[in-house]
């Protein structure tokens, strides 16, 4: 069944196959912006998780639906108030964080809703957005941030170091962290944050809390 | 004084001896009701469609609105309607009739068969009237498990309805976890709201405000509370739909005349099509059952018979959950659904939730809404598949079915995608 699952994974979604390492096999998971469900499906099949998840868009819940997986059509930054502390092992947020009205009121609930939280996000202190930005003077748009900045539903966007500020906010602590190239390579392992700042494309933390 | 006659002028054709099936209850086996008392003897009528396999494991349990049925997916033995629920439940529909073997009963306190104010008394041999004891949402589930335990049913593969047919899914999953294998309650909710009992009770009123009510006793003395009656369903009717749908439908379109007759005749085409849909729900409806099964929905609260937390009704249940509601529904309005999902989630619970987008009001789920197909064929689809059943319809499912029933089975045309009333 292994076969299943990867080529449903983009290129640019390559961060949901580090997300899924993370994932102890056979825990309890809610993933919160699920999408069409392509990671909670790979985490059934190949990690034997219980697995959640909330989505906003109708059709999105109805392909999950139709794949057997329990979801519900919600929103993070209104839903995530509902669950009760310590439901899920994991609570997963990819590529979702920037859309989100409150970003830190959300990694609150996903620390007391799961007894870990993983989040991928991409970088905005990518170099290629700090070169785009510095050099051209507009707001970047990149393959995986494709939208205008009239209509992007990305509207907090941060860097890498803005999201490590964050998680000592919220008295969390990085248990994991990668950070992806372009091609969704790990950045070098033993880098500064300044480097994966720089190099990342994206990133991948692996939270619990304090 | 007007002349009173001895036998009944007017009795639905239906109510002790249906045409569809039906199982009796003696007095061996009595209901124990809510209010406390022991209903015996009983009876439930009932619909079947499909064949029940060999494991017995493809059963599927539709539970009917307030004023629909056991005739979901056949026609009506008194309307001559097509069954109301032919767009869900028939071959190549999200419950597949090719597949599975579903059961529809009709409701206790309701008056197609299944005992209920309009039956007859054993103790009187005239009808309960106001007599009848008081259901709950409970006792008709209870009755119903009292069936499904008759047709050696252990447990059912799912269990689905949409408004007091949704109440009833959820008493279901919350009486008897471990017989329902997945359930899907649509345009529903845990507990009837004060808007809503509010509706009920003008219902009520008009009919026992009609002087043809007779104080329940109209059965026996030939008259029928139809003024009443019809004035209670036109005032339902619309909360059953939607301002969008009503506007789009009627507008302020007059009916079959040019201008306003300065009268009180019915010159706007709503008012004709409210009207209508009164005087044809008297013809099948019994005025007494009309309370009691309204009084049943008031009463539901599912929460409260669980120290006022919901999701302690769902604890440790095993049932996958799939909760459907509407965008315009404002009968059942999606916050009812989203707290029953939440109390789900906090159980610990399997379910799935989508919210419909469309402006046809709570009648969406008796409609030709694609959304609502993709919806539940998906969740049934996996659903059947984690239970084992076999995907493929096998030939001649229905052979071994009495013809009559086969072709009842098979007869489900499309329903009108205009159509915006229906029985509930």
């Amino acid at each position: 069944m292994a076969v299943l699952a990867l080529p449903e994974i983009s290129p640019t979604r390559v961060d949901l196959l580090t997300v899924a390492e993370m994932v102890e096999p056979g825990s309890r998971v809610l993933d919160v912006g699920c999408g069409d469900g392509a990671l909670l499906k790979m985490l059934s099949e190949r990690r034997g998780v219980d697995g959640r998840g909330i989505e906003l868009s109708q059709a999105g819940v109805n392909e999950c639906v139709a794949k057997g997986l329990h979801v519900i059509q919600g929103d993070a930054d209104t839903d995530l108030v509902a669950y009760p502390d310590d439901a899920f092992d994991y609570v997963i947020l990819s590529q979702t964080l920037q859309a989100t009205f409150a970003p830190r009121t959300v990694l609150e609930h996903m620390l007391r809703i799961g007894r870990r939280a993983i989040v991928s996000f991409p970088n905005f202190g990518h170099w290629r957005i700090r070169t785009h930005l510095t050099f051209r003077g507009r707001m970047p748009v990149t393959e995986t941030l494709a939208h205008a900045w009239y209509d992007t539903p990305n509207i907090h966007f941060c860097t890498i170091r803005d999201f490590v500020g964050l998680v000592d906010l919220v008295n969390a602590r990085v248990e994991k962290a990668v950070a992806l190239d372009q091609a969704g390579h790990p950045v070098r392992v033993n880098a500064p944050w300044w480097f994966w700042n720089i190099f990342g494309q994206q990133a991948v933390f692996l939270l619990r809390r304090r | 004084m007007t002349t009173r006659t001895a036998t009944p002028i007017f009795r639905l054709s239906e109510v002790d001896n249906p045409s569809s099936l039906v199982e009796r209850f003696g007095s061996e086996d009595p209901l124990r009701l809510d209010c406390g008392v022991d209903l015996t003897p009983f009876q439930i009528a009932y619909q079947t469609y499909g064949t029940l396999d060999s494991r017995k494991a493809n059963a599927v349990l539709v539970c009917h609105a307030l004023t629909a049925d056991q005739h979901l997916a056949n026609r009506h033995p008194v309307t001559g309607a097509q069954g109301w629920w032919t767009t869900m439940v028939g071959p190549g529909r999200p419950i597949d009739t090719n597949r599975f073997f579903v059961i529809c009963t009709n409701v206790l306190g309701a008056c197609m068969g299944t005992t209920g104010p309009a039956s007859t008394n054993p103790a009187t041999g005239k009808p309960w009237g106001l007599d009848f004891p008081m259901v709950t949402i409970r006792d008709m589930v209870r009755a119903q498990a009292k069936l499904i335990d008759r047709l050696g049913i252990e447990s059912l593969f799912c269990v689905l309805g949409g408004s007091m047919g949704g109440m009833q899914v959820l008493q279901w999953a919350a009486s008897y976890p471990e017989r329902v294998f997945c359930a899907l309650p649509i345009a529903t909710a845990a507990k009837h709201s004060a808007q809503n009992i509010a509706f009920h009770e003008v219902g009520r009123q008009a009919v026992m405000a009609d002087p043809d009510w007779r104080k329940g006793r109209y059965i026996e003395e030939g008259t029928r509370p139809s003024k009443g009656l019809g004035v209670a369903r036109m005032a339902a009717h619309i909360t059953y739909l939607s301002e969008k749908a009503l506007h789009r439908k009627f507008g302020r379109n007059l009916q079959d005349r040019e201008a306003p007759t300065f009268s009180f005749d019915a010159d706007f085409q709503v008012e004709s099509y409210l009207r209508h849909q009164g005087m044809s729900f008297v013809e099948r409806f019994d005025a007494n059952s009309y309370l009691y099964v309204t009084r049943a929905m008031d009463y539901f609260d599912l929460a409260a018979d669980y120290g006022g937390a919901l999701a302690r009704a769902f604890q440790g249940s095993r049932t996958r959950f799939c909760v459907v509601s509407f965008t315009s529904d404002w009968l059942f309005p999606t916050a009812d659904s989203r707290a029953t999902v939440h109390a789900l989630n906090a159980a610990g619970g399997s379910v799935s939730f989508v919210e419909i987008a469309t402006d046809r009001g709570h009648d969406a789920f008796l409609l030709d809404v694609p959304e609502l197909f993709a919806t539940t064929g998906g969740f049934i689809d996996a659903a059947a598949r984690a239970r084992g059943l076999s995907p493929v319809p096998s030939k001649g499912a229905s052979a071994d079915l009495p013809r009559e029933r086969r072709e009842r089975a098979e007869e489900t045309p499309a329903l009108s995608a205009t159509r915006i009333g229906s029985r509930r």
